[in-house]
Order: C-alpha cells, then sequence, then structure tokens
C-alpha cells in the first residue's frame, strides 16, 4: 500500500520543525517560559497527495501549518518545498514562492474582506503577484467561480450575501487563484453545518484530483480526514505520536491516543454505539507550557508503564509506512 | 424523592408540548422560528433534538423556560404542559414571572453550549454553586457549601472541597462544563435541558461528558432535552429523537429507527452525508443540495422542497403534517414511503475495526 507514495516524488519535507512561543511575566516582561506549540515534528508530503493532521484543540497542528507556510517564523528545522529550503526565505524571496503554497482558513466569515466584492477578493491577489491583471484577471475570476460551483454571475456581490458554504467556495477559489501546487486545509469544514460539509468535502477532492493539487489537510474530524486524505498524522501536545496509510491508522490505531480519539469520536449507530469498546480518557490535555516529562500522553494514557514517565519514545517505523511514537512497541 | 410511584406518572407525560409557534420580529422582517411543533417528553426519558444552526431547535427549547429575548422574540401560540407530580400539569407559557422563576433551576434546569460565558468570572465556583442552591432551595451558608461540595465530587471534579474557592479561569473547558453540570443538578430538577453542551469541547472530553449526563440521568431518573446538531452523540445518549428543520419537526422516532429506517429525505440526507468507515475514498459522499432556507422568507408548501431530491408538485404547495408510520415513529413527508424503502437498501454502517 505504501509502495503508492514512494514512487512518488517528495513535494514536502518538514525536518525537526519547532515553534515555540515565548511566555513574558512581569514589569519587565521577562520571558519566563515557552508553550511548545510544535515541538520536534517531522514528516513529508508527497506530490499529490493529501495529508491528514489530526489533534485536539491545542495540539498544535493549525501552528503546523503555519509555520510551514512561513505565515509564523519556526523557531528551529526547516521546511523544504521541492528541494528548497523556506524557513530562511525574507522579503522578496519569500513573496516569490508564496504563490505556491496557498492555505484555505476555517472560518469564510472572518477571512473574506466584507467590504469587497468577491470579484475584487479574487483579482486582488493576481494583480500583488503579477499572475494577471486587467480584462484577463476578470476573466480568470469568472472561471474561478465556475470551478467551485459558484454563477459568475455573482462576481460583483459581497461576501455578506452569500451563504456559509457559498463563502467557503470563495475562500477556495481565492486559494486557487495562484496556480498553487500545496495548500494548507485548516479545519475547512468545521464551521459549516453537517448538510454543507460534504458539499464541500466534496469539491476539495474533485479540485485535487482536477489540479493535482497537494494537501496538508488539517482537522478534529478523523472520519472525515479517513475519507479525504492518502496518509493520517495524529497530534497530541507539539508531537506526532503516529502517522500512516489512513486505512491503517483508523482500522488499526497503533498509539493509545489515536484508540483513544476514535473511541470518543461518536459514531451514528445506536447499536455500535451499545456495544463497541469504550476508551474514555482520564482528564484533560496538560498545558504545553509544562508538558510531561517523558511522553507528553503518559499522564492520560491507559496502557502507561513507567518507562514512559521517564524517557520520551523515539518516533519509529513500525510497519512499513506506519510511524508511531510509543514505548509499547 | 424522584422515583415515587413512577408507574402513576407514565400516563401523564412530564412534558407535553403542543403547537408551540416563536417569531422573531427584527428589522429585516418576521423570522419565522419555529413554526407549531408537538412533542411529548416522558419521565426519565432522554430526547435529542437534532437540526442544523437556524432550524429553531434552541429556540424552541429555551422558549418553554422564557429564555429567549422578548422583543424582539414573541411565543406566537402553543401550550407546554409540564407535570412536576404535585398536581395537574400547568402551563409552563402562561405562569406568571414568579411562578416560572419557582420552575427555573428547581424542576427545569439548563446548560449552555459555552460554560466560559455563562458563569461569572468574578465569584468563585463556590459561591456560584451556592448561589444557586440558596436561591432555589432556599438553604444557606454551611449547608449550601457542603451540597456545592457534594455536587462538585458528583460530576466528577476531584479535590472538589479545595477547587470550591477557584475561580471559572482556574478551570479547563471541560471541566467548567462540570460545573454548570453540577449547578443544574444541585436542585435534581426533573428535567435537563442541554443546549449544545459539547459543541464547544474536544471529541475525548465530549465523550466525557456525554457519559457523565447519561450517568447522572441513570441515577437521579430525570428527564433530558439533549440539543446537538451532531447525530453521532444522539446515538450514544437518547432514547428518543426529533429532527427538526426549519422550524419544524420534520421527523420523529425512536433512537434505533432514526438510525436504521430514515423516512424523511433531510434525515436521510444528514445520515448519508458522514462518511462511513467502510466509505471508498474515491467515492463521493453523498450531499444535500443547496442551503438551509432564509427564515423570513420559508419556501412554500414543505420548506425542504428546495433541497429534495423526492419533490413533486404536492410539496411545492401543501406543507406535510408529521405523518404516522407506527405508533412512535412520524415523519413530516408526503412521501415518506419511498424515502424509508431507499434507506432500507442503503447498506447499514460499520464501524471501525478497534
Amino acid at each position: 500500500m505504501t509502495t503508492a507514495q514512494i514512487d512518488r516524488p517528495i513535494l514536502l519535507s518538514v525536518r525537526n520543525l519547532k515553534k515555540y512561543f515565548p511566555v513574558r511575566r512581569g514589569l519587565l516582561q521577562r520571558v519566563v517560559g515557552y508553550v511548545k506549540a510544535v515541538d520536534d515534528i517531522s514528516f513529508d508530503i508527497y506530490e499529490g497527495e493529501a495529508l491528514g493532521l489530526v489533534g485536539e484543540s491545542g495540539c498544535g497542528k493549525t501552528t503546523t501549518g503555519r509555520a510551514i507556510l512561513q505565515l509564523q517564523p519556526a523557531t528551529a528545522g526547516t521546511v523544504l518545498l521541492e528541494g528548497q529550503e523556506l524557513t530562511r526565505l525574507r522579503g522578496e524571496a519569500l513573496r516569490r514562492i508564496r504563490p505556491k503554497m496557498q492555505i484555505i482558513f476555517q472560518n469564510p466569515y472572518s477571512s473574506l474582506n466584507p467590504r469587497m466584492t468577491i470579484g475584487r477578493a479574487l483579482i486582488e491577489p493576481m494583480t500583488v503577484h503579477g499572475v494577471a491583471r486587467g480584462k484577463a484577471a476578470e476573466e480568470r475570476a469568472s472561471e474561478l467561480m465556475s470551478l467551485v460551483g459558484l454563477n459568475p454571475y455573482f462576481v460583483n456581490r459581497f461576501p455578506s450575501e452569500f451563504s456559509g458554504g457559498q463563502r467557503q467556495r470563495i475562500g477556495i477559489a481565492r486559494a486557487l487563484s495562484l496556480n498553487p501546487q500545496f495548500i494548507v486545509c485548516d479545519e475547512p469544514i468545521s464551521s459549516l453545518d453537517v448538510s454543507i460539509q460534504s458539499q464541500i468535502v466534496n469539491l476539495l477532492k474533485r479540485l485535487q484530483r482536477d489540479l493535482k493539487l497537494t494537501y496538508l489537510f488539517i482537522s478534529h474530524d478523523l472520519s472525515m480526514v479517513r475519507f479525504v486524505c492518502d496518509r493520517t498524522a495524529v497530534m497530541y501536545l507539539g508531537k506526532i505520536v503516529e502517522l500512516g496509510e489512513s486505512d491503517a491508522v483508523n482500522r488499526r490505531p497503533l498509539h493509545p491516543y489515536t484508540q483513544a480519539l476514535l473511541a470518543a469520536a461518536p459514531v451514528a449507530d445506536p447499536d455500535l454505539e451499545a456495544t463497541r469498546t469504550r476508551i474514555v480518557l482520564e482528564g484533560d490535555v496538560p498545558s504545553p507550557l509544562n508538558p510531561p516529562a517523558g511522553c507528553h500522553f503518559s499522564t492520560r494514557c491507559p496502557r502507561v508503564m513507567d518507562v514512559c514517565r521517564r524517557v520520551e519514545p523515539p518516533f519509529k517505523e513500525v510497519e512499513p509506512g506506519h510511524q508511531v511514537a510509543c514505548h509499547l512497541y | 424523592m424522584t422515583l415515587n410511584s413512577p408507574q402513576g406518572k407514565q400516563n401523564t407525560p412530564l412534558l407535553d408540548v403542543q403547537d408551540l409557534e416563536v417569531a422573531f420580529f427584527t428589522k429585516d422582517g418576521v423570522v419565522a422560528a419555529v413554526n407549531g411543533i408537538s412533542y411529548r417528553l416522558g419521565h426519565g426519558d432522554i430526547l435529542g433534538i437534532v437540526g442544523e444552526s437556524g432550524s429553531g431547535k434552541s429556540v424552541s427549547s429555551l422558549a418553554l423556560l422564557r429564555l429567549i429575548p422578548e422583543p424582539p422574540a414573541r411565543i406566537l401560540g402553543g401550550r407546554a404542559l409540564f407535570a412536576d407530580g404535585t398536581g395537574a400539569p400547568r402551563d409552563l407559557l402562561k405562569m406568571a414571572p414568579e411562578e416560572l422563576r419557582g420552575v427555573r433551576g428547581r424542576q427545569i434546569a439548563v446548560i449552555f453550549q459555552d460554560p466560559m460565558t455563562s458563569l461569572n468570572p468574578v465569584m468563585t465556583i463556590g459561591n456560584q454553586i451556592a448561589e444557586a442552591i440558596r436561591v432555589n432551595l432556599g438553604q444557606g451558608g454551611r449547608a449550601a457549601r457542603k451540597r456545592a461540595i457534594e455536587v462538585l465530587s458528583h460530576v466528577g471534579i476531584p479535590r472538589a472541597a479545595e477547587r470550591l474557592d477557584d475561580y471559572p479561569h482556574q478551570f479547563s473547558g471541560g471541566m467548567r462544563q462540570r460545573v454548570m453540570i453540577a449547578m443544574a443538578i444541585s436542585c435534581e430538577p426533573k428535567l435537563l435541558i442541554a443546549d449544545e453542551p459539547t459543541t464547544a469541547l474536544d471529541v475525548t472530553i465530549q465523550a466525557q461528558i456525554v457519559d457523565l449526563v447519561k450517568r447522572l440521568q441513570a441515577e437521579m431518573g430525570m428527564a433530558v432535552i439533549w440539543i446537538t446538531h451532531d447525530l453521532g452523540v444522539i446515538a450514544r445518549l437518547a432514547h428518543r429523537v426529533n429532527v427538526m428543520y426549519a422550524g419544524s419537526i420534520v421527523e420523529m422516532a425512536p433512537i434505533r429507527e432514526i438510525f436504521r429506517a430514515p423516512s424523511h429525505p433531510y434525515t436521510l440526507g444528514l445520515l448519508n452525508s458522514v462518511p462511513r468507515p467502510d466509505l471508498p475514498r474515491d467515492a463521493e459522499l453523498a450531499y444535500i443540495e443547496g442551503a438551509p432556507p432564509d427564515m423570513v422568507r420559508l419556501p412554500s408548501g414543505c420548506a425542504f422542497h428546495p433541497r429534495c431530491a423526492y419533490r413533486r408538485e404536492r410539496c411545492l404547495s401543501e406543507k406535510p403534517p408529521l405523518l404516522p408510520i407506527d405508533a412512535e415513529h412520524s415523519a413530516a413527508c408526503w412521501y415518506w414511503e419511498e424515502v424509508r424503502a431507499a434507506s432500507a437498501r442503503a447498506t447499514p454502517p460499520q464501524g471501525p475495526a478497534t
């Protein structure tokens, strides 16, 4: 199963990525500690692949996406896009590479300028990056609208005249306006009504296939990630704890956290709900300001051992293409 | 105290809502939020109310306690007979403010989606719970504090006595929701209305809260109305379900029925739009066309018709009432038999092989 992936070239390579946010206190605003939002993660994304990044709020999945796109400077580590190192790029060099990588935001209400017509919102990135201007840009804008299932006739309307699902389509069209290769989809459906979510998911999948796009798909919904993504990475408290083929991660989850996450996600089937094994995790996610020693999950892990509280487990491959950071393996 | 003569109570439902109608009078027009809904809730029942934003699921429930802003909202009609077991059922919608105050908290308690905005940030948890106990049960001082510790430990807050003097910001989101639940159950209400209490929480915390409410319900015998957009949570918790769309109940059924034989096109569409674990990745996910309607200008006839794959002429002009399928299952669709046949053909869902 994994060979299909390995045959493809690597588009994006993340190595030992860290993003720490300093915490300042007191009159002199001295740094008293760091929130280790992303703490030494490494993975590759193959060309044309959708990699899912799953985890609960505060696990660092959104920060990972932003650090990759250089929207926030990384504290340490490297990000290679087609072999080009991004973390050292500044100014014009960084600006030139931006069209290749775009983002679709969670909330289509706050990510669009309410005073800008849809047409202008779509044309602006094209003129800024010199992709197209004037008549050509206008034509491209209506092309993009048709592509995402919006009537180009509405090009002069404002975001407030559209529903949530339509606004997310506009956000997608805007991300596509610069012909990117790589798109970070940051919880693109979680603010939408259930009946609209599947429309947007189908659209994202169709665009990926037709335009040969590569996605980093960030979500807290494991079932949706399994459906959209070839491979799934699970994050907990700044670390990737498991990464593998989506089907393998869902059917044979290795890490106790992945198992708990799958068990906690409700399934729309009362019989299954009544019979399936339940792992209810005790307590809350610890503060990333002061994560537990050893394995970060050790404070909530139902299978915790002595070693887990002392030694951080290495991230290793235990089945072909299936990596996990856990002392059980 | 909640379980005396349970047999006698079975006949009169705890809550009997009839033709409830609520509208919001805004500058953009009249928002038809709740359009004549009727349902019954038995003692100790768990009813799930499922719907999307704007479906009227919250408004219809909060209106029972007049917890909606009036104006712009106005209850246009209907009755909500509440039988607390002490006398003849009383209509919540006709109660004087003073009488209703005796019901709120004491007989019917509510927990909301965002516990941070429901708790007072400058008041300790202990004082807030004690206040609820003092107001509702008339116990003060030591007794109230003792009861607060009791309910906090009951909802699974470790070292409850020590945490009594903490402020809300010192609790995590999941713990804050436990505090809200503690406050709600402190007076042993007959009915708990839970308005999307886990929507803001992570799945592992959501599972804890759902299990907690299930446990409390079994121990205390209270009835629960659980409002959500998540059919999965309902599957785990509820006995019965009302599915709402555009201010109306479109389907009403026992929990297993709604998943086994959904008979309204909207319910079927909702169930199919969640990817099942065995759905191939190259497949297209089923979806419902279009978007929820503008509640100021509801479509004619059946409000779902513009999005419905089963619509015919009749649906454009005649609004279907809830048509009985069997004693406990009904659907507001002229062509429910076709929908039911289609849902029976669909493969039964399979869970992850864990």
